[in-house]
């Protein structure tokens, strides 16, 4: 029992201080003129075993950090560790070893799925990438593992657009966990799914989680999935985190006045749509030239003195989650 | 818009290509081709051609070079369908043994120029970079060649023959290859599931043979089809100015060639030429028209 | 504002009338919509809700002339919209009434406008092509309805293209145009699935103040059922081509009675405790070239008896609910759970 209790306590991933820019304009000779800040120094530890959601507006940086921690997007700036390892920095074997340990599911199983290879080439390429297989062992493996997500072995010779959106995002997640990682990034993964197809797919993961103690970063605008899904949330606002903790504390009692707009803003059942003055809907500030001081005080209702500074992420005294706001903060 | 397009017709339409027998898939080749009639003719057209170049000893009444100065210039008559030339060779039979000459010529063009475009242009985009500058810069030279000019100067170089003549039209061919495989490379290489891929570790040769390869190709073979009708043309017209095939090689353009000094008064000897050269250029457009629409998505479903 | 439908019933904006409709292709037809009633009346904002492919846009689409000509095959049913009967209209007709009686604001609101021209040249151009006005009071008809908006500065934004926007700005301006010749009717055809949830609830009220004030109808057609119970007086549930249940929208919700609609809300995760198990429909929405037998929704019911997969259910019950299913023939009680699958 002590050492379950200790990899619980592990941190699988650990993101520190990760600051991702694109180049948005170059000179003639090429080199970059401005740039696009998508990530602006952000830092996250999730537990093994426990999901983490990422919840945001678009263009606040949320994919871009998923893709950072997985590979696709180079950062100059902050670190990635996997397991203890740092990733960006990893080379060789100890990098094909850490790229086995965490694996992507992206929004659209439509796109992220090759329309030409048949279901069981699809399910195990991380394996036929990594080499060493036969066909037949491949197979095999596809056959477990389509099997481990409720598709039947006959579907694995049939090509992807012979299944629905939900089948198709069950192929996807056969194929991440081809691989036994420990960390699985999920980038929206239900947006593009109907809501009795979304249940069934939450159901999935949340019994993979179960059966292989996966650990999960789930990155998605829906703030109902993500309090349903996560233990711990963060809340993203122009490439920084504006607040986070235990995803039921946060999301039902929210501190920051732009995770408050953000719930207010969400569809429910309960409530009225809300006035207009209440969703203070400005658009999310030029990400070229980041402003000073909070970045959120172009939009905030309750703009006061301590906001031309720049607002630093820090623990509120009374409960285990963090704000980026003095006025929380006081 | 898709907002407009109602999206049960594609669910239909996957539900057929669901299924799997023979008969289906022909019958839906038919329901397809019912609907352009235009393209059915094409493939009619091509048939022909092959059967013509794969039979061209039982379809053809007489030897193609059997000279019979008794028979000398011959208008169509039934013992000679297209009447006969000056020294007394079956027409009938010059033009469907030309087939292999003229078809085999075009061909091998496109196929040289499209693998050759081909590999060029993935290893272009998948590389990028100065090197990818360097080939796009090196293909717009190509480009601005005209094919008959550099046929000319390869045939004053190396002789006229068919093959370099066949060379020079390949040669300028290249550049429409390589600038589509590098597109369809450049914007694959953005798929999900290419950036899937490398998360996995994949290497770029990898993607290069399993991603990028089987999903460019539809609209290359495309662009084959529909190259291959201008070749024709182009084959039979350094033909014609006497880069290409040499007499007494039967070949469509340099019947015409011949054919040319006997236009006023044997009108049949550049005539039947011409038309077969006609016919199977529009044979490989109206297919390759037929194919692209069958393969973009926007009228798929239909 | 309207000068038809006088004669229509108690002023209903659209009444569609037992519409079935169906897409022919290679392996069959696709029976897209089946027996579909809607009834709109003037100023009332009604919702269609339903899961992709469930024909709710079809529904519309055909009602305004908008489906591709010659790929769809209308087999039964009537449609009238203030008093018009567009199924038998002809194209220059039904482009005459767009617009001036019926427009539509759809998800994607790039697709919408032209990318060539301003904002301002494309209002004014609606504007006097529905209204007999001049460019400069057309200028001022469009900013004002851009103000209305809440749109900053509408000058400002009227000599802009479409690009300039942002996805929010562009769906507003959008809502305008849709406004702008006063339509008796406005089809919202998921017209903020691609917005935040910020920019969506101002989108949202925009829409409702302005039908409200102005007394225009509006169907609302989304598959997100917080966001219809949040904007609409009354909403159609419908399921693979065919209407399952419709009513008041607070009885509907609050008291669902088709097995399709309560599975629908059940599946939602705000209504579960976190990490349990949601209750997800089993199995897949049917293939409308063979559609099963009976209710359509039979297959996937752990309630279907015998009479559900022989006999097709018709809508009944009284003016405030309505329901498809053999099971409800009067408001009953829940069964335990666990029934058959």
């Amino acid at each position: 029992m002590t050492e379950s209790v200790e990899t619980m306590m592990r941190p699988v991933l650990e993101v520190s201080d990760l600051h991702v820019r694109f180049p948005a304009s170059r000179n003639w000779l090429g080199r970059p003129t401005s740039h696009v800040h998508a990530v602006n120094g952000v830092n996250l530890t999730v537990r093994a075993g426990k999901s983490l959601g990422i919840v945001g507006e678009s263009g606040c940086g949320k994919s871009t950090l998923a893709q950072a921690i997985i590979g696709l997007a180079p950062y100059e700036e902050g670190r990635v560790k996997i397991d203890g390892e740092d990733f960006q920095g990893a080379q060789g074997k100890q990098k094909r070893a850490l790229r086995q340990k965490m694996q992507i599911v992206f929004q659209d199983p439509q796109s992220s799925l090759d329309r030409r290879l048949p279901v069981w080439r699809l399910i195990s390429e991380p394996l036929h990438i990594r080499g060493g297989r036969s066909r037949a062992e491949l197979h095999e493996k596809a056959e477990e593992l389509a099997v481990a997500v409720g598709l039947r072995p006959e579907h694995l010779d049939r090509l992807p657009h012979e299944f629905s959106g939900g089948q198709r995002q069950r192929i996807a997640i056969a194929r991440a966990i081809s691989t036994d990682p420990e960390l699985m990034v999920l980038d929206e993964p239900t947006s593009a799914l109907d809501v009795s197809v979304q249940a069934q797919i939450i159901n999935l993961l949340l019994k993979l989680q179960r059966e292989r103690g996966l650990t999960y970063l789930l990155i998605s605008h829906d703030v109902a999935l993500v309090r349903h899904f996560c233990d711990d949330v963060a809340v993203m606002y122009l490439g920084q985190i504006v607040e986070s903790g235990p995803a039921d504390e946060v999301l039902r009692n929210p501190r920051h006045p732009y995770t408050q707009t953000l719930l207010a803003a969400a569809p429910s059942f309960e409530s009225p749509l809300p006035d207009i003055a209440q969703v203070r809907a400005g658009e999310l500030p030029n990400n070229r030239h980041l402003p000073d001081g909070c970045f959120y005080k172009q939009r905030c209702d309750r703009i006061s003195g301590g906001c031309e500074a720049g607002q630093v992420l820090r623990r509120l005294s009374d409960s285990a989650r963090h704000v980026r706001c003095h006025l929380a903060q006081a | 818009m898709s907002a407009v397009m109602p999206t049960e017709p594609v669910a239909a339409n996957a539900a057929m290509r669901r299924t799997k027998s023979l008969s289906e898939r022909m019958r839906y080749l038919w329901y397809l081709g019912r609907r352009s009639p235009l393209t059915l003719v094409g493939v009619a057209i091509i048939l022909a051609v092959l059967v013509m170049i794969i039979a061209a000893p039982f379809i053809a009444p007489y030897n193609p070079d059997k000279v019979s100065l008794t028979a000398r210039l011959l208008p169509p008559s039934a013992a000679h369908w297209f009447g006969t030339d000056e020294v007394g060779r079956d027409l009938f039979s010059r033009v469907i043994y030309g087939a292999r000459a003229s078809c085999g010529a075009a061909f091998m063009i496109v196929l040289i120029s499209m693998s050759v475009g081909v590999l060029i242009g993935c290893f272009s985009g998948v590389v990028g970079g100065r090197v990818d500058t360097a080939i796009m810069r090196l293909m717009d030279v190509v480009l601005a060649l005209p094919a008959l000019v550099l046929a000319m100067a390869l045939a004053a170089a190396l002789g006229p023959s068919l093959f370099n003549s066949m060379l020079a039209v390949a040669i300028v061919r290249i550049p429409a290859y390589v600038r589509l495989a590098r597109g369809q490379t450049l914007s694959l290489r953005e798929q999900v599931f290419v950036k899937a891929a490398r998360t996995y570790g994949a290497s770029p040769f990898y993607i290069l043979r399993w991603h990028i390869l089987p999903n460019a190709m539809s609209p290359i073979i495309v662009q084959a089809t529909l190259d291959l009708g201008g070749v024709v043309l182009i084959a039979a017209a350094l033909s014609f100015i006497g880069l290409g095939a040499q007499p007494p090689t039967a070949e469509w353009g340099a019947l015409v060639s011949s054919g040319r000094s006997y236009m006023l008064d044997q009108w049949w000897y550049a005539t039947f030429p011409g038309l077969a050269i006609l016919i199977t250029a529009m044979g490989c457009n109206l297919v390759g028209d037929g194919i692209r629409d069958m393969l973009d998505p926007r009228l798929r479903g239909r | 504002m309207m000068t038809t439908g006088t004669a229509e019933p108690r002023g209903q904006a659209l009444a569609i009338n037992n519409l079935s409709l169906e897409f022919p292709t290679f392996s069959g037809a696709v029976k897209a919509l089946d027996d579909v009633s809607i009834s709109v009346g003037k100023a009332e904002i009604v919702g269609i809700v339903g899961e992709s492919g469930c024909g709710k846009s079809v529904t519309t689409m055909a009602a305004t002339g908008l489906l591709p000509k010659g790929r769809y095959r209308v087999t039964g049913g009537t449609v009238r919209l203030f008093g018009h009967s567009t199924l038998s209209m002809d194209d220059s007709q039904l482009q005459d009434l767009r617009g001036k009686v019926v427009s539509t604001i759809f998800q994607e609101p790039m697709n919408a406008l032209n990318p060539t021209i301003r904002i301002g040249r494309q209002l004014t151009d609606v504007i006097m092509r529905h209204e007999e006005v001049g460019p400069a009071d057309a200028r001022r008809i469009a900013r004002d309805i851009l103000a209305d908006m809440l749109i900053g500065e509408p000058e400002r934004v009227m000599n802009l293209y479409p690009f300039e926007l942002s996805g929010g700005m562009r769906q507003r301006v959008l809502i305008a145009m849709a406004f702008s010749c006063n339509p008796g009717l406005i089809i919202a055809d998921e017209p903020t699935t691609a917005l935040d949830v910020t920019v969506q609830a101002v989108i949202l009220r925009l829409i409702q103040n302005r039908a409200r004030r102005t007394g225009t109808a509006v169907i609302f057609i989304s598959h997100n059922v917080a966001v219809v119970s949040q904007l609409c007086d009354r909403l159609y549930v419908m399921y693979a081509g065919r209407i399952v249940e419709h009513g008041a929208t607070r009885t509907v919700l609050e008291t669902p009675q088709h097995p399709y609609t309560q599975a629908l809300l059940r599946c939602l995760p705000e209504r579960v405790a976190p990490k349990q198990e949601l209750e997800a429909i089993p199995g897949a929405v049917p293939n409308l070239l063979q559609p099963p037998s009976g209710c359509y929704f039979q297959p996937r019911c752990k309630e279907a008896v015998e009479q559900c997969r022989s006999q097709t259910p018709q809508l009944t019950g009284a003016d405030g609910q309505q329901v498809a299913c053999w099971r409800r023939g009067v408001a009953v009680e829940l069964p335990e759970q666990g029934g058959r699958r």
